[in-house]
């Protein structure tokens, strides 16, 4: 017989947990628990976020008027430039991996850590040292003007702060692959024992497949730019035209990574969504192997594209068709996903809470941002659309309205198992609702002006596209404030929202399993192995007010052990 | 507390050293495959990071292969060779100092793994003679290359002393300061009677005389392979010495469009091979100086871009030789541990994946050899 108390400590709220167990900054610091140092992760890209952020409002605000002298050029290339690469490099790549990941991967799986603790806590460290070099390059006074993607001739001829930051991209590089090594890693051998590979939620094999992109694209990036720094430094001749080199051949190398890691961005969201959109129509997901699938080929295909990024750089024809063609290919995978999502909401019994909320936007969002990556793989519309706002709107489309989308959703459905609290639903509905339109507001205008021509990463424009603008600006603070509504909200419920049990969605994935928040060696009786989508096998306990699997709900029934609780 | 906890955890195991696995693993086999696959996947990490050199190093040899055939005669394949049977030498000591390990035999295993570390010394040695070498005749990357034959008389006391280039010292202090450490170390562990501590030190001392070796072998090695320059050491030679292995017989010019005269290099290639396998000819029928003096490229018909090949040559070793250094690092944490007698049968993983990562640093260099030193 499991006594109320014991029981409400198992499944439910316990007293003790990894938030409290120890205290003081070093148990923070110095933690090996994956649970913290995601928390940690959490919090540093947030700040990432908030700081590129600000960065975005200020250009918005200089575009907002015609002829604005609000930045200088220069001020204005530097804006951009870091905007750009302190969202790429140390917010969303390392966003939903290395911070929803590190929280959940492992309870996923029923295990108590990843495979490698202290070289997770390093990446963290080393996502540290890589900004801060990224952001040496404002505090050296320099600046940094060459957009995130530091091309050739211009970054070698800058004399901005191009060392710094690309060596803070080289570090944060490598937080990145040690992040996916790890990952994949603890995946394959630290799965509870009989959860074979089909029973795997879909967040981890989407986790999985983004950590196969990690481990083989990086490095490419890494020796990249150390190539630019001794290019920079000592003029080794490989990409600068004045000693022989080939600035082009650094475009491909950029691009070799560059664009597999935008699949480093939105294969993790996709998982995301995978779970939300069939926990919240509690209905197994529709064509499980189909999605799965679909992300290991999208991280295969992934890295065959990489020329459409340079349809106009005067690599050859022969190549151009290919790779457009091969860009198509890459569409597909992603429109199963879509298509199995649809299908899944299908008959379901929908909860439009906040998360998802969040999952109906990303639908709707990534949907367009995928097709109109489809315009820019086409050649001969690239060849009009290249570097004109139809870009930018198209990768915001998917960065934001997908990668950001599904962060947000999947904060608000996570938090609960990690704060054992509940969040305001109404406000962060609100919150959801702000983002959405907010977003649309920004971006869709881009799409127009792109196709007319605007050309990116320019201080002024034609004033035909002053309402544009000025629209794109006012969206812009709109989205701004819904962001930080959604972050009010989730500070605050961890702090101060109502408790709530271990279960409060009827998930069936293994971490909800788990009391809220979790045990510091996340389960204190060893997880049941159930089909992560088999919602039939949670019920609702009315002791502990939330559900709680099938096999624990009989308290005469002892659940086993792993091993001796102690803190 | 660490240590306590994980006792407490592992008492149902039963393994006499549970100490040694960490709390979120079941058990040895688990730790042990997830540090398998991980080392596995960091090569795979490492392999692609070389990877972009590898194909800057493609793309350049087959743009302009006339940069290449006429740079490679400035590498010694005498002490390339060297380096190659060196690595290729302690790659054997560390797989059996893996096997030691495996079979819980630790002085085996510390003897195997001290001779794999004297190896990567010697290697690091050699290279240092060759790179002083190269920057005394301005072999540098492309845009400080400058080719002369006129080496700078060393200025440095040691230098002069001991008739080695200046920068062979520089490069030196590092190893000596070291060496001095380690053994004031090692002495100071026996006095305070630390016996694992002052062995340990003595390796490390032996190590880096590992690298005194290798600039000794390196500087014999020159000497003989130059053809026994009239002074004792190859690396302070006149204007009037020869230098070079063999050399450039092929017609070379000032080309700035590599494009259009593509075709033609193309077209003198066998020619160029001809009779460079004839110079191949001369250089072992003669044995000594006057052979070579007839070869040496006039630096003023060289490309202008002959530095790039430089500019890679110093991109891969010097990204090798970074490996080499980390794998000292590595190595010697190995040590330390056999030294304490650490590894047992069924449990030896941190040998086994150094040993995976240094036979990967010995391949790399065994694609790099004759890619840089064998062109022809
Ligand atoms: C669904 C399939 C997708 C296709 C077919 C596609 C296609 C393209 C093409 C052809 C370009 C180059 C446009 C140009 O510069 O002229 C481009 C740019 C870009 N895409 Fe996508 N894309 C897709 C999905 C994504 C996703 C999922 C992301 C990120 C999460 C993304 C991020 C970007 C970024 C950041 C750029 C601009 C890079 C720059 O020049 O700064 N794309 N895309
Ligand atoms: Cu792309």
């Amino acid at each position: 017989m499991v006594d109320a108390v014991t029981r409400q400590k198992l499944f439910g709220t316990p007293e003790i947990h990894f938030l409290n167990c120890t205290k003081g900054w070093k148990s923070w610091a110095f933690t090996l628990d994956h649970k913290r140092i995601g928390i940690m992760y959490l919090i540093g890209v947030t700040i990432a976020l908030f700081l590129a952020g600000i960065f975005a409002l200020v250009l918005r605000s200089h575009l907002f008027k015609f002829d604005s002298k609000m930045l200088s050029d220069d001020m204005y290339n530097q804006m951009f430039t870091l905007h750009g690469a302190v969202m790429v490099f140390s917010f969303i790549i390392p966003s939903i991996p290395a911070a929803l990941g590190n929280l959940v991967l492992p309870m996923m799986l029923g295990a108590k850590d990843v495979a490698f603790p202290r070289l997770n806590l390093a990446s963290f460290y080393l996502w540290i040292i890589g900004t801060g070099c990224l952001l040496l390059a404002i505090l050296s006074g320099r600046g940094l003007d060459t957009g995130w993607t530091f091309y050739t001739p211009y970054s070698i001829d800058t004399n901005t702060g191009v060392i710094y930051a690309t060596f803070g991209a080289f570090v944060l590089g490598f937080s990145s692959i040690f992040t996916g090594l790890n990952f994949l890693v603890t995946v394959n051998t630290m799965r509870l024992k009989g959860q074979g590979w089909f029973k795997l939620p879909l967040f981890l094999w989407s986790l999985y497949a983004t950590a196969i992109i990690q481990v083989l694209a990086t490095p490419v990036l890494g020796i990249t730019l150390l190539m630019l720094i001794a290019e920079k430094t000592m003029h080794i001749g490989i990409f600068d035209a004045k000693y022989g080199g080939d600035p082009v051949l650094f475009q491909h190398f950029f691009w070799f990574y560059s664009h597999p890691a935008v699949y480093i961005m939105i294969l993790p969201a996709m998982g995301v969504i995978s779970e939300l959109i069939s926990v919240y129509s509690q209905k197994r997901i529709f064509g499980y192997s189909f999605i799965a699938f679909s992300s290991v080929a999208i991280a295969l295909l992934g890295f065959l594209v990489w020329g459409h990024h340079m349809f106009t750089s005067g690599q050859s024809q022969v190549v151009t068709l290919i790779f457009s063609a091969i860009t198509f290919t890459v569409a597909i995978p992603s429109a199963v996903k879509v298509f199995n999502w649809l299908a899944t909401l299908y008959k379901g019994s929908i909860l439009l809470n906040t998360p998802m909320c969040y999952a109906l936007s990303f639908i709707f969002l990534f949907g367009i941002g995928g097709l109109t990556g489809l315009f820019l793989g086409a050649l001969s519309t690239d060849i009009h659309l290249h570097d004109t706002y139809f870009v930018v709107a198209h990768f915001h489309f998917v960065m934001v309205g997908g990668t950001l989308t599904a962060l947000l959703g999947g904060l608000f459905h996570w938090w609960p198992k990690f704060f054992g609290r509940m969040y305001n639903d109404l406000l962060g509905r609100v919150g959801c609702f702000l983002v959405f339109s907010g977003f649309n507001l920004t971006f869709f205008p881009q799409f127009v002006m792109g196709s007319r021509g605007m050309p990116r990463r320019y201080a002024s424009y034609d004033p035909e596209f002053l309402p544009f603008h000025q629209l794109s600006t006012i969206g812009a603070f709109v989205l701004g404030i819904g962001i930080l509504i959604s972050f009010i909200v989730l500070v605050y419920a961890a702090f101060k929202g109502p408790r709530c049990g271990s279960n409060p969605f009827r998930a069936a994935s293994l971490e909800w399993q788990s009391s809220s928040p979790p045990d510091f060696h996340n389960f204190v009786h060893s997880p049941v192995l159930n089909d992560p989508y088999d919602f039939d096998s949670q019920v609702y306990d009315d002791e502990l007010d939330t559900y709680i699997s099938r096999e624990f709900a009989d308290p005469t029934k002892v659940p086993p052990r792993t091993e001796p609780v102690h803190h | 507390m660490a240590v306590a906890d994980t006792h407490e955890i592992h008492d149902d195991h039963h393994h006499d050293h549970g100490e040694f696995i960490a709390h979120h693993f079941d058990g040895p086999e688990q730790q042990f495959d997830s540090g398998k696959l991980g080392i596995w996947l960091f090569l795979v990490t490492e392999i692609l990071f070389f990877g972009g050199l590898f194909v800057a190093y493609t793309l350049y040899r087959s743009n302009h292969p006339e940069i290449f055939e006429q740079a490679h005669v400035f590498l010694n394949k005498y002490l390339g060779g060297l380096n190659t049977i060196v690595l290729l030498f302690s790659s054997l000591t560390m797989a059996l100092g893996v096997r030691a390990a495996q079979l819980g035999k630790n002085k085996n295993c510390a003897v195997y793994v001290l001779i794999t570390m004297v190896c990567a010394a010697v290697f690091l040695g050699v290279k240092a003679v060759e790179y002083s070498h190269k920057w005394d005749m301005g072999i540098l990357v492309r845009s400080a290359f400058n080719l002369t034959y006129t080496h700078p008389a060393p200025v440095t006391s040691v230098g002069k002393w001991l008739h080695v280039s200046d920068y062979l010292v520089y490069i030196s202090v590092i190893p000596t300061l070291l060496l001095v450490g380690f053994l004031v170390a090692s002495l100071m562990g026996k006095l305070m009677e630390k016996n694992v501590f002052s062995k340990f030190m003595l390796g490390l001392s032996i190590m880096v005389g590992g690298y005194f070796l290798g600039v000794g072998v390196g500087l014999i090695f020159m000497d003989v392979a130059e053809g026994g320059a009239n002074e004792s050491h190859a690396s302070i030679q006149t204007a009037d010495q020869p230098l070079m292995l063999h050399a450039m017989t092929q017609e070379t010019r000032e080309d700035a469009s590599h494009d259009e005269n593509h075709d033609k290099t193309a077209e003198s290639h066998p020619a160029a091979d001809h009779v460079d396998g004839q110079a191949h000819h001369e250089e072992h029928a003669h044995a000594g100086g006057e052979a070579f003096s007839a070869h040496h490229p006039d630096p003023e018909k060289l490309s202008r871009n002959v530095g790039i090949f430089f500019s890679i040559y110093y991109c891969m070793t010097g990204l090798h030789a970074i490996h080499i250094i980390g794998g000292i690092v590595v190595l010697s944490w190995i040590l330390w541990r056999s030294l304490l007698g650490q590894w047992r049968s069924d449990y030896f993983g941190p040998v086994d994946y150094v040993g995976l990562y240094w036979h990967l640093v010995d391949l790399i260099w065994i694609y790099l050899f004759p890619l840089l030193y064998l062109i022809d």
